[in-house]
């Protein structure tokens, strides 16, 4: 009889989750899958509820990217109140919002990489467990901790004067926002006393590019083939092709780089994406409608931004960005490990657009939410730090929510994880008779790549499908009832 | 012509005039008597009994016993806070309150009380009562899971010629408030707003308001519920 292997839970990802290894009588491995144990159902208990409140209550989804959801939302009921999509808003509305999601990626990121994922890289994925994690981080590398923390503090200050809160605020609210920013509040994040001031912040952000560019060089092979695969690449884009994580079109590539999705208004997600329920997990499985569920899937978040984007609009990302790219030739990068290597080209874009966005004196503006005519429906998609984020809400003429759907970045990230897990379990598990901690520790890697908010992945209620068969002592099907 | 008359609160000498309920005397004198049905200028009703106080050795409900000369207060006391917190805690799992997502978050006086008292966890278990929200008024939504059945709203919010605008209705653990729906244009945005100020709680919601006063600014962001009273 095969072998099952359960890692359970997953360690430094947030949220809750498991993966099963099936190995077969020669102890190959033979079927991989991650599974999210969790349960939320926001879609459900959202219904009924006045509108406005949406943004509040649907963040609580999350505790580490809220933000993400609030502006989701808040971008969906700007449709629902007539101020439009993106452009619609003031400018201290559209501003002031940039600035908190901007904090957030750079907080977001921050703590992925240093607490998250750094113990991986710094002791090896196969050191000792009790050393390898964010506190052995802090012993072993001092200076590198204490970055990681004062960074994650800055973006959450950020978060604070632009919401109201670190974690769950209101500032975003349907066609706008609810404060500007003073000019103290400004000048504490321009001027701060050492570290905590913008400059700063981007100089760590440089130095953390720069250390995980070394790393690679020395760990080329890890790197580069780890959890390698080709996969369809989605994000928001401007326009004109540059990096947005506030707003954009929808732009998706295959592997090769081939537009396949391109200049789509979000509004209209439905007509190009659908989302597969599979019995074994609470997470579905989207897919490209046009392509099939077979080779439809995609992967988000910062590998596909840095896939779909054709340049950033800021000079230090940017520099970086044309490094990164010349590694593949300007071929879509396909390296999961990639990921960290991109998300950390992020973090040191949305340091540059936090000190772009705090020079700006729209902030202080004054007018602060547009209003328009009506409708009942409107679609909202951000780039959350681990990817393409959307919310879409129907109301009746109440102002109640009568339907939510939310595509959550991690769900969207669901099958690269799959596949991610798949090839790292035989890659390093095939033909060893002993399974090591170290080689369970290599599949929780992949999986942490993708930085994975499985609380956030899981908030469907009422469409999962239960499956019941009865067998006999002979191991015969007797009846299947499915509801 | 009303008299000055002296009386104790928790052994201060305090003073006021004839036919003061002892909430209000209170408030003149600088003390604190929490209160949730009560609210000034509008016939008190005592029906949530937060405002219990010790009266001569016997409890009474502040907002409705008139001071008299000579009178000893118990206020602020360990045995009276209990059973102020314990009524706190009945009212919240009596209802749903979600207060994470709630509009009324910062401003709301049960919340605040409850902040006051530091309640940390109710000692009664919850209730989770189905209630629904009835959004079938264009001025206002009432979300029945918040509501504490203070009276407030039915107390205070009249019409030009006198007539309430809200009403009880059903009996027993389904009573609820209700708007009378053949007030029409009666039922004005300003007499809306103002139901929605004085609710204690988040029940009834001016549409599409929610929110708009930043988190810092709201009512009791900044000191506890009671601290303005306490600073005279």
């Amino acid at each position: 009889m095969g072998q099952k292997i359960t890692i359970e839970p997953i360690t430094r990802v947030e949220g809750h989750g498991k993966v099963t290894i099936h190995l077969d009588l020669k102890g190959n491995v033979n079927q991989t899958r991650l599974h999210i144990v969790e349960f939320r159902g926001f879609e459900r208990f959202v219904q009924g509820r006045p509108y406005w409140e949406a943004p509040v209550l649907v963040q609580r989804l999350c505790g580490i990217c809220p933000v993400s959801h609030h502006l989701a939302a808040a971008k969906a009921l700007d449709v629902i109140v007539g101020a439009g999509t993106g452009e619609g808003l003031t400018p201290t509305g559209e501003k002031m919002r940039r600035l908190m999601h901007y904090g957030q990626m750079f907080q977001s990121h921050a703590l992925h990489f240093f607490h998250l994922a750094s113990p991986d890289l710094l002791f090896g994925i196969d050191s000792d467990p009790l050393m390898r994690n964010v506190i052995g981080v802090a012993i072993m590398h001092k200076d590198l901790a204490v970055q990681g923390v004062m960074m994650r503090k800055f973006g959450q200050e950020i978060i604070k004067a632009t919401a109201g809160k670190k974690i769950h605020g209101t500032g975003a609210i349907p066609g706008g926002i609810n404060k500007n920013l003073s000019i103290e509040e400004r000048d504490t994040f321009l001027n701060g006393a050492d570290p905590m001031n913008i400059d700063k912040m981007i100089d760590w952000a440089q130095a953390a590019v720069d250390f995980f560019k070394e790393y690679h060089k020395q760990n080329k092979s890890l790197i580069d083939n780890f959890a390698a695969f080709p996969s369809n690449h989605l994000s928001l884009v401007r326009k004109d092709g540059a990096m947005d994580l506030y707003h954009g079109v929808l732009r998706a590539i295959d592997t090769d780089g081939k537009k396949i999705l391109d200049d789509v208004d979000y509004q209209d997600y439905l007509e190009y994406i659908d989302e597969e329920v599979r019995a074994w997990s609470y997470m579905k499985f989207p897919y490209l409608y046009k392509i099939g569920r077979e080779n439809g899937w995609y992967r988000v978040g910062p590998l596909a931004r840095c896939n779909t984007a054709e340049f950033i609009p800021t000079p230090l990302a940017q520099k970086e960005f044309e490094i990164f790219k010349a590694y593949t030739n300007g071929k879509p990068n396909n390296m999961s490990m990639h990921m960290h290597w991109a998300r950390l080209i992020e973090l040191l874009h949305s340091g540059e657009m936090i000190k772009e966005l705090l020079n700006d004196p729209d902030l202080q503006g004054n007018d602060l939410v547009t209003k328009g005519t009506k409708t009942n429906e409107g679609v909202g998609v951000i780039e959350a730090p681990r990817g393409t984020l959307f919310h879409h809400y129907k109301i009746n003429d109440r102002d109640q929510i009568e339907m939510a759907n939310l595509i959550v970045s991690t769900t969207n990230n669901n099958e690269p994880m799959n596949v991610a897990v798949n090839k790292v379990a035989k890659d390093v598990m095939t033909g060893h008779k002993k399974i090591t901690e170290g080689m369970m520790n290599a599949v929780e890697v992949a999986i942490r790549a993708y930085d994975p908010c499985l609380s956030c992945a899981t908030h469907a209620l009422g469409q999962m499908p239960l499956e019941i068969s009865l067998y006999d002592a002979h191991n015969n099907l007797l009846d299947k009832k499915r509801s | 012509m009303s008299t000055l008359i002296k009386f104790k609160i928790d052994g201060v000498e305090c003073m006021a005039e004839t036919g003061a309920y002892v909430v209000e005397a209170a408030v003149e004198n600088g003390i604190f008597i929490p209160t949730l049905c009560n609210i000034k200028g509008v016939k008190p009703r005592g029906s949530c009994r937060v405002c219990t106080v010790l009266v001569n050795g016997r409890p009474m409900s502040a907002c409705t016993t008139p001071v008299a000369s000579g009178m000893e207060v118990e206020n602020n006391i360990a045995e009276l806070n209990d059973i102020r917190k314990a009524i706190i805690e009945a009212l919240f799992v009596e209802g749903n309150h979600f207060c994470p997502s709630c509009e009324k978050s910062g401003n709301c006086e049960l919340q605040a009380l409850a902040y006051r008292f530091q309640m940390m966890v109710p000692r009664f278990p919850f209730d989770f009562p189905v209630r629904d929200i009835d959004a079938s008024n264009p001025k206002i939504i009432k979300d029945h899971n918040r509501c504490i059945l203070c009276k407030r709203c039915i107390r205070a919010i009249k019409t030009e010629d006198g007539k309430s605008v809200f009403a009880f209705k059903k009996r027993g653990r389904q009573l609820e408030i209700n708007v009378d729906p053949d007030l029409g244009e009666l039922f004005t945005d300003e007499l809306a707003a103002k139901a929605a100020e004085i609710c204690p709680v988040g029940a009834i919601l001016l549409r599409e308001k929610g929110y708009e006063i930043p988190i810092g600014q709201r009512k009791f962001d900044k000191e506890p519920i009671g601290s303005d009273i306490e600073k005279k």
